[in-house]
């Protein structure tokens, strides 16, 4: 027995198992688990690499969002300040108007009022002449016996009533 | 130029350890064997006989006391073909004109007599012994868990495609993984898919045939520490390397780039030293694995042969005495030689790699 010297048996049986089995793991095993492990490999690179891309996009919206956040702010204070100088205007202008206003309306009223009371006047002068008339006729019919002595006081009365 | 010498220099040591090792280990083999031959009657312990007999190629499995027999095929030419159960020929019984002596089988003639020389060696004609050895028997298991695991495995990944591993697929992987992303792709470079099935095959054939040689009171297998085994796994790697060599590959070989003229001319001393390198990467390859197994399992029976050796030798009480740090020693060896299984899988690997590399790397400028 001599451990160095190979027995030719198991040289044969181990060449053609070994050939056997290289064949069926190769066909069976190795194939499908290196190409799955690519697969997933590469997979993996590919989702790092997206997510990545993700997270760049996610930054540069971010930026975006702040800028138009910013301009957005912005434009809300100058909103804000030209409503005010429009409030302002606008009240200091309505004050003005409604003065004129006011003023207009207090300045018709007095015409119409100046108006009313010289009608008024004038009605009431009529009215005056009207009784005055009828006193007259009145008196006229009563003391009409006397004409001249009649006469007379007419016409004093109407001197009075001119005056 | 500097790291080219240093490589050839680094492998004309290794060559001259190798044939020492080689030297120690044949007349090792021999003195036992012999021992064995002297020592037949004597029914003491013999811890070389025993030691060899774990270590060889055995025709039967022995646990404990059970001898499992396995079924033996031989051919000749006279005879033919010839199917028997081992069970027939122990005890040096001859069966149907075959006896075994020392695991070999040997043709006899009727009376099942055997003539030995002044040596006490048996002068016989041998069949070829296709028989289910041990080792055999041991390598086609191997071979089994691989086809059972890396089949179901395989199937795992295309039920659950490009999701994360579970069970088996989770405790192979990383070792998968490894081979591919740390000794293929490295080694060899781009071309490295082209050779990660054989890569992986032998990666774990030769992981698994070691850890099925660590496993106690199972019989004993030694597959991997079988020069056979490892013979042929060297001898595909130096075929696949071979029918992969590219022009610069063969170039590098039989005329060096990049040496002074003189080292080719007259004497092609490049030549010579290029072509030893060329034929010893499949002897180192062989006898690494064989040798590092082997004396892992002597080293192993060395330590437990100790307690029967003091046993004899001073009684039971020397016996138990040793057995102390005879099993301490042992714990330690196998914890070693659990590395040792997984180291020698990746150095064998790596260097089919590495050899795979260097017969498709592009050389644009030396």
């Amino acid at each position: 027995m001599n451990p160095l010297l190979p027995e030719l048996g198991l040289v044969l049986w181990m060449s053609v198992a070994f050939l056997v089995v290289l064949f069926l793991l190769k066909k069976f095993a190795w194939e499908g688990i290196i190409k799955a492990l690519n697969d997933r490999e590469e997979f993996i690179e590919r989702s790092l690499k997206s997510a990545e891309d993700a997270k760049a996009q996610m930054s540069d919206l971010k930026a975006d969002n702040e800028k138009l956040l910013i301009e957005a702010r912005k434009e809300r204070e100058q909103i804000l300040k030209e409503a005010k100088e429009l409030k302002d205007k606008i009240l200091s202008e309505a004050k003005i108007t409604a003065s004129e206003e006011g003023d207009r309306l207090i300045s018709t009223a007095r015409s119409e009022i100046d108006k009313e009371k010289n009608q008024a006047l004038a009605d009431i002068k009529k009215q005056v002449a009207e009784i005055s008339l009828e006193i007259a006729e009145k008196v006229i019919r009563n003391e009409l016996s006397d004409k001249n002595a009649h006469e007379a006081l007419i016409a004093s009365h109407l001197e009075e009533q001119t005056k | 130029m500097q790291q080219f010498n240093i490589q050839h220099f680094t492998l004309k040591l290794k060559s001259a350890i190798l044939t020492l090792f080689m030297l120690i280990m044949t007349s090792f083999s021999a003195t036992a064997e012999q021992s064995t031959e002297n020592n037949h009657e004597d029914k003491g312990f013999n811890a070389g006989e025993l030691i060899m007999h774990h270590v060889m190629d055995n025709h039967e499995i022995h646990i404990g006391p059970l001898h499992i027999p396995l079924p033996i095929i031989l051919y000749s030419k006279e005879k033919g073909f010839d199917f028997f159960m081992s069970s027939n020929l122990t005890h040096g019984s001859s069966y149907n004109g075959y006896a075994m002596v020392h695991e070999k089988i040997y043709h006899v003639g009727a009376e099942g007599e055997l003539t030995h020389d002044e040596h006490g060696h048996v002068v016989a004609d041998r069949p070829l012994d296709l028989s289910i050895t041990k080792s055999v028997f041991g390598m086609l298991l191997t071979m089994g868990i691989m086809l059972f695991v890396f089949i179901s495995i395989s199937n795992s990944y295309k039920k659950r495609e490009r999701m994360a591993p579970q069970g088996m697929q989770s405790f192979f992987e990383p070792l998968i993984l490894f081979v591919k992303d740390e000794i293929a792709k490295p080694s060899i470079g781009k071309k490295y898919q082209k050779f990660l099935p054989y890569l992986l095959t032998i990666f774990f054939f030769i992981w698994i045939g070691n850890m099925l040689g660590l496993i106690p009171f199972i019989g004993g297998f030694n597959v991997t520490g079988n020069i056979a085994v490892a013979l042929v796994l060297a001898l595909f790697t130096f075929v696949i390397t071979s029918v992969n060599g590219n022009k610069d590959y063969w170039k590098h070989i039989y005329n060096t780039p990049g040496v002074p003229w003189w080292l080719k001319f007259p004497i092609p001393l490049m030549f010579f030293i290029e072509f030893i390198g060329f034929i010893s990467k499949p002897v180192v390859l062989t006898l690494r694995l064989f040798a590092n197994i082997t004396a892992g399992h002597i080293i192993i029976l060395s330590f437990v042969s100790l307690i029967f050796i003091f046993n004899n030798l001073y009684g039971a009480g020397g016996g138990y005495g040793v057995s102390i740090l005879s099993v301490a020693f042992s714990i330690f060896m196998f914890a070693i030689e659990l590395l040792v299984a997984f180291l020698q899988a990746y150095v064998f690997t790596l260097l089919s790699a590495l050899y795979f590399g260097s017969a498709v790397e592009e050389h644009h400028a030396h």
